[in-house]
């Protein structure tokens, strides 16, 4: 195989991973022609500084706020696997802005993420990931990420880019089936991260979970567990406006992850209190 | 979790106008509480399991106590990123320690290696308030305590956290041990059999549970003699 420097060495920064691996005889080949006398003898990378830090005499400037944003991500546990549901809204501010942004995704065979926050965020992370999972299909001795290393990794470089005061913004959920038994995890911007029977990012921990905690169990059928999520997802979609009614639903089991094509929910907007919320809030209109 | 519900920042602009958007910290307290009581020849380390941000509870259970070997373990309360770190770096530290050593790393020696790696972070601290507990060489009960930076003391009991307001003055009131370094040197340790102390540390949480809300769910409690560790388990509210 060629010497191709991973990324996910540059997502933990410079330095970290040392580069000591025995240069192949293209790669010699290529640093003499460049010249390049200050490079190490080992076959390591000569030390160079990040261009953009020197870029227009400018300091760096790190993300300060997100852009594109993705809302809640549910996740929940049943009797054979894990399902993940999320909207497919790129939301730019307040403007739905991109309609059919696919926020579950696959990892391998037995996990999947899906990702609220910062969307293009979350395309470097599956950048990352998907380096990970390429380089153990070229491996091709079967091996791959179980699910706790995925959430352990996912940790790892979240909490990494928040000491850099440059963080990921994103909120990640980690669903996995591994060794006849359903994962579920989830991780912050800041690397604040916990495992669950069941799992909300952002408004879901205020809107889903309490229909969660009264109505989950770890031994649910997939109808109920699939029942349960569309009536987390229909709350989230009648007081999250960030959200539109177009989800998809990926569910993880020993059979593999499979991610269904976008759906719309069944929503009725005539409830009592709907149609006249100032009724039991006298002052208000 | 930071970026479920953002902080408002208020960013003057260049018109005088006030523009609102999300901005971040990197700390964030999830709250707990971690309590440890030292006997004559036992120690008791009690941790709350939930795991809280603001006024929402992100998980019910989520452990805080790292257990190194069966006579040293560190209890951390803060911020649960940090803690997870800290915990990942003194484990790791205990490994290389036992290879080079041939031996588990003592209680007072993993007090220092706990005071030194919180130190070394003294200009970016890991927002974490730990205590180290255990039997020293001699057998005797052992609690440390911490601040975020690493300053420490050896003391008999001790109580860290989100609930340390509420227990501390029980322990105080209930053990009235002198400090080890008082001179002359005074009875430090407590006195009190183990199970009425275990009773006493299980009683403070309950208590703690009523008024923090950051203390509930579950309390995961160690209690380490020269046989071992027992483990016990005491369900508090779940409010």
């Amino acid at each position: 195989m060629l010497h191709r420097p991973p990324s996910h060495s540059a997502a933990i920064g410079p330095g970290a991973v040392p580069c000591l691996a025995l240069p192949t005889p293209a790669a010699l080949e290529q640093r003499q022609q460049l010249g390049a006398a200050q490079a190490p003898s080992c076959g390591a990378e000569a030390f160079t500084v990040d261009p953009a830090a020197l870029a227009g005499g400018q300091p760096r400037k790190h993300t300060q706020y997100p852009y594109v944003t993705g809302t809640s991500v549910l996740g929940i546990t049943y009797k054979d696997g894990v399902l993940l549901a999320s909207d497919t809204l790129g939301a730019y501010g307040s403007t739905k802005r991109y309609k059919s942004f696919e926020r579950l995704r696959k990892v391998n065979d037995v996990c999947a993420v899906g990702a609220s926050g910062e969307l293009s965020d979350f395309q470097y992370i599956m950048r990352l990931l998907e380096e990970l999972s390429d380089d153990d299909f070229c491996m091709d001795d079967g091996h791959h990420l179980k699910p706790h290393e995925v959430h352990s990794y996912l940790c790892r470089v979240l909490y990494n880019r928040r000491n850099k005061f440059d963080p990921l913004w994103n909120s990640i959920v980690v669903g996995g089936f591994y060794g006849g038994k359903p994962f579920l995890g989830t991780v912050g911007m800041i690397g604040t991260n916990y495992t669950d029977e069941h799992v909300a990012t952002g408004f879901g921990n205020h809107l889903a979970r309490p229909l969660m905690r009264e109505k989950h169990r770890p031994d649910m059928s997939e109808e109920e567990a699939t029942a349960l999520m569309h009536e987390c997802l229909k709350v989230c979609y009648y007081r999250d406006k960030n959200s539109i009614n177009k989800f998809q639903l990926a569910k993880v089991t020993a059979e593999g992850v499979t991610i269904s094509e976008p759906f719309a929910l069944e929503t009725d907007w005539n409830y009592k209190l709907f149609a006249n919320p100032a009724a039991n809030a006298p002052g208000t209109w | 979790m930071a970026s479920a519900l953002p902080m408002r920042a208020q960013v003057p602009s260049v018109g005088g106008e006030h523009r609102q958007h999300a901005s971040w910290s990197p700390y964030d307290d999830n709250g707990g509480t971690v309590v440890a009581v030292a006997g004559d020849d036992y120690c008791v380390v009690a941790a709350s399991t939930r795991m809280s941000t603001g006024y929402s509870i992100l998980t019910r259970d989520k452990t805080k106590i790292l257990r190194l070997n069966p006579k040293c373990v560190v209890a951390s309360a803060g911020m649960q990123a940090d803690m997870e770190t800290l915990h990942k770096m003194l484990h790791m530290r205990h490994v290389t320690y036992q290879f080079n050593h041939r031996k588990p790393m003592s209680c007072p020696a993993t007090a220092q290696l706990l005071s030194n790696t919180l130190y070394y972070k003294r200009f970016f601290p890991y927002y974490t308030f730990n205590l180290c507990a255990g039997l020293d060489e001699e057998g005797k009960g052992a609690v440390y305590t911490y601040d975020a930076i690493g300053s420490y003391e050896r003391v008999g009991y001790g109580c860290q956290g989100s609930g340390k307001e509420l227990i501390q003055p029980v322990l105080d009131n209930q053990l009235k041990a002198a400090s080890p370094l008082v001179l002359p040197q005074q009875q430090w340790l407590s006195s009190l059999p183990l199970e009425q102390a275990v009773d006493l540390v299980k009683g403070a949480f309950v208590s703690a549970g009523e008024r923090d809300i950051y203390t509930g769910d579950d309390v995961e409690i160690l209690i380490i003699t020269k046989e071992g560790v027992r483990t016990d388990r005491l369900e508090l509210k779940r409010d």
